[in-house]
């Protein structure tokens, strides 16, 4: 203890002239992420929610297999990854959205941005490590709850379609269902920064991922076809298929560069403004 | 509060450019929000190893200052250094330079040891640290309770141990004693002497006048987002017009007749002693020993530092209907940087 306090060793020295500290900014944003009940809390119940309703979507599906419609079925027969990564991920994206516009707004809500940029006052380092720990954060979770939809979804269908993680494209899909959810916590996160309000930052990125989309559908002609699909979500969502569809106008990597662009491009404008403006 | 706790960092008295490390230089700083000018080309500098009060009525500018210090505010034309640097360049700024801002800038959610946790790795500072700013600033018991439990008192003083965190050099504390309860406000008093007697600078702003009475050495007064004073606190009483004198004279008719005739101004007390304005001690005693007049109390009554600021921050107030007050023609030809 009197090392402690007298030590010169563990005394916090005044600035030592050390450069800037990545290692220790990404261990504080973890704790910042880690340290709230809520989002954790959010987070385990993205993985059960995913698994449950894909395994009850699965089920409908199978019972009620003789009333789908043929090009139902020959759409599912087509690309059978697609259909069960789809059904809990849907669902679960919204969490991702939230938590990822939360991640940040609620520093500003709560004020903690004040603390938070007294201990780092360079952005740009800051807004990159804190996307980069949810994205990492992200992933995982991401990642287990598509491994897990994916063998529950798989064993369901198997009557019908078989399924296996060997099959072409299968584990890129699956992987994919992980990047996606990555870049869209980034996509949140810089949502999040350019509002600063926690609600208006969520009404932001559900307008950008469940309104827009089928927006932009009603444009006739293949102008409303193309715009659709560059929007960041639906050329995102490409990642999570084991081929490209039919009807696809990007391929599953094009479609998940789109929406990196469009991250990124985001990001930029967040970064921007945070530096701009008064905290 | 243990005096080892608060020991001075052994690196204090290091390096050739310790004064330098250790003043806040702030330099012809102006801020505005939208039209409103809200700091007017203010400069000052807060010296080392004295307690430096900031006082201003509401308004004036002062925490708008201690962020743009701090860098969280980007101002419009000036600087400011500490120790001769930017905030923002400072490696590990929670080291150098510890700010108490609002009080309750804590996620509700998270603990107060969190909190701190997660300040203390940007800066690589020991956990062991953590526990000593706990103790030292009584929250040890609560630590891993949530932060939106805090009463505002609470709250203070974890905003407090986040500022002594990386036991800094400098310190800035905006109304630190808010919230606190009469043992809360003396501990903070005796805090801020102790660590200006090791050496450190530290300026801390307040509306009470009498806490600055009791702590402050020095004092900076700003009105408008203008410099009144900055000076010490006994000169900044002095200056006070308001000086008087209390006398005491059984014939005291006699003696403000003799007053008046010499041009001062006297005014009756209850107690039947008189305040005599505009004339000093001796020059009354002298008239008083001319005319034979029998004094029984001669007294040099000193402002109050509450009544110096309310004299010579009357005219800034922003009271009334000249809040909006047009800026001068010269701010808006110098202004530089920010925002267009």
């Amino acid at each position: 203890m009197t090392a402690t306090i007298e030590g010169p060793s563990t005394r916090p020295k005044p600035d030592d002239g050390v450069g800037l500290d990545l290692r220790g900014l990404w261990t504080s944003e973890w704790t910042k992420i880690r340290s709230v009940r809520s989002s954790v809390v959010a987070l385990v119940l993205l993985v059960v929610v995913s698994i449950g309703f894909t395994a009850l979507f699965l089920a409908l599906t199978v019972a009620q297999w003789d009333k789908v419609e043929v090009a139902d079925r020959i759409l599912i027969q087509f690309d059978p990854t697609r259909t069960i990564l789809g059904a809990g991920f849907q669902l679960s994206q919204l969490a991702v959205c939230v938590l990822g516009v939360l991640v940040i707004a609620n520093e500003y809500s709560s004020g903690t941005i004040r603390a938070s940029l007294l201990a780092v006052p360079r952005r740009t380092p800051m807004l990159l490590t804190k996307a980069a720990v949810f994205a990492v954060l992200v992933f995982v979770v991401a990642e287990v709850a598509a491994f897990g939809s994916f063998f529950v979804g798989a064993a369901i269908l198997d009557s019908k379609i078989p399924v296996g993680i060997g099959d072409p494209g299968a584990l890129s899909a699956i992987v994919g269902a992980g990047l996606y959810a990555a870049v869209l916590g980034v996509f949140s996160i810089t949502i999040g920064t350019i509002v600063r309000h926690t609600a208006g930052g969520i009404t932001g990125i559900i307008a950008f991922v469940l309104v827009l989309a089928p927006l932009t559908q009603l444009i006739p002609g293949t102008v409303g076809d193309h715009i659709h699909a560059y929007l960041p979500t639906v050329a995102g969502q490409l990642i999570v298929s084991a081929r490209q569809g039919p009807d696809d106008l990007l391929t599953p990597w094009q479609g998940f560069a789109v929406f990196c662009l469009w991250t990124a491009a985001l990001m930029v404008l967040a970064d921007a403004m945070l530096k701009r403006r008064d905290a | 509060m243990s005096a080892s706790t608060l020991k001075t960092a052994a690196n204090a008295t290091k390096g050739t450019t310790v004064h330098a490390a250790q003043t806040i230089e702030v330099r012809d700083l102006t801020k505005r929000y939208g039209d409103k000018l809200v700091i007017d080309h203010l400069s000052f500098v807060v010296q080392p190893g004295v307690v430096t009060g900031f006082l201003g009525p509401n308004g004036a500018g002062k925490s708008t200052t201690m962020r743009l210090i701090v860098g969280l505010d980007r101002p419009n034309g000036g600087d400011v250094l500490i120790g001769g640097k930017h905030y923002a360049d400072l490696a590990r700024p929670l080291r150098a330079v510890g700010a108490l801002l609002d009080a309750g800038a804590t996620h509700k959610g998270r603990s107060a040891y969190d909190h701190l946790l997660y300040l203390s790795q940007t800066q690589r500072i020991p956990r062991s640290r953590i526990d000593e700013v706990l103790e030292l600033v009584g929250l040890r018991d609560v630590a891993h309770e949530r932060a939106g439990s805090f009463s505002l008192g609470m709250s203070q003083r974890l905003g407090l141990a986040a500022a002594l965190l990386g036991d800094p050099q400098v310190l800035i504390l905006d109304e630190p004693v808010n919230g606190l309860d009469p043992d809360g406000i003396m501990w903070i008093r005796k805090l801020v002497i102790h660590l200006a007697g090791q050496g450190r600078t530290i300026l801390v702003s307040s509306h009470l006048m009498s806490e600055m009475a009791a702590t402050a050495t020095d004092l900076i007064v700003i009105g408008r987002g203008r410099l009144i004073a900055a000076c010490s606190t006994d000169e900044f009483v002095e200056r006070s017009s308001k000086r008087s004198v209390l006398v005491r004279s059984p014939d005291a008719t006699r003696l403000i007749e003799l007053i008046t005739a010499a041009g001062g101004h006297t005014e009756a007390a209850d107690d039947g002693s008189l305040i005599v304005h505009l004339l000093d001690a001796p020059h009354i005693g002298a008239i008083a020993a001319r005319s034979g007049v029998e004094l029984h109390e001669l007294t040099p009554q000193m402002a109050s530092l509450e009544d110096a600021f309310m004299e010579q921050t009357h005219a800034s107030t922003e009271f009334g209907g000249n809040a909006h007050r047009d800026p001068d023609p010269a701010d808006t030809a110098s202004q530089g940087g920010g925002a267009p």
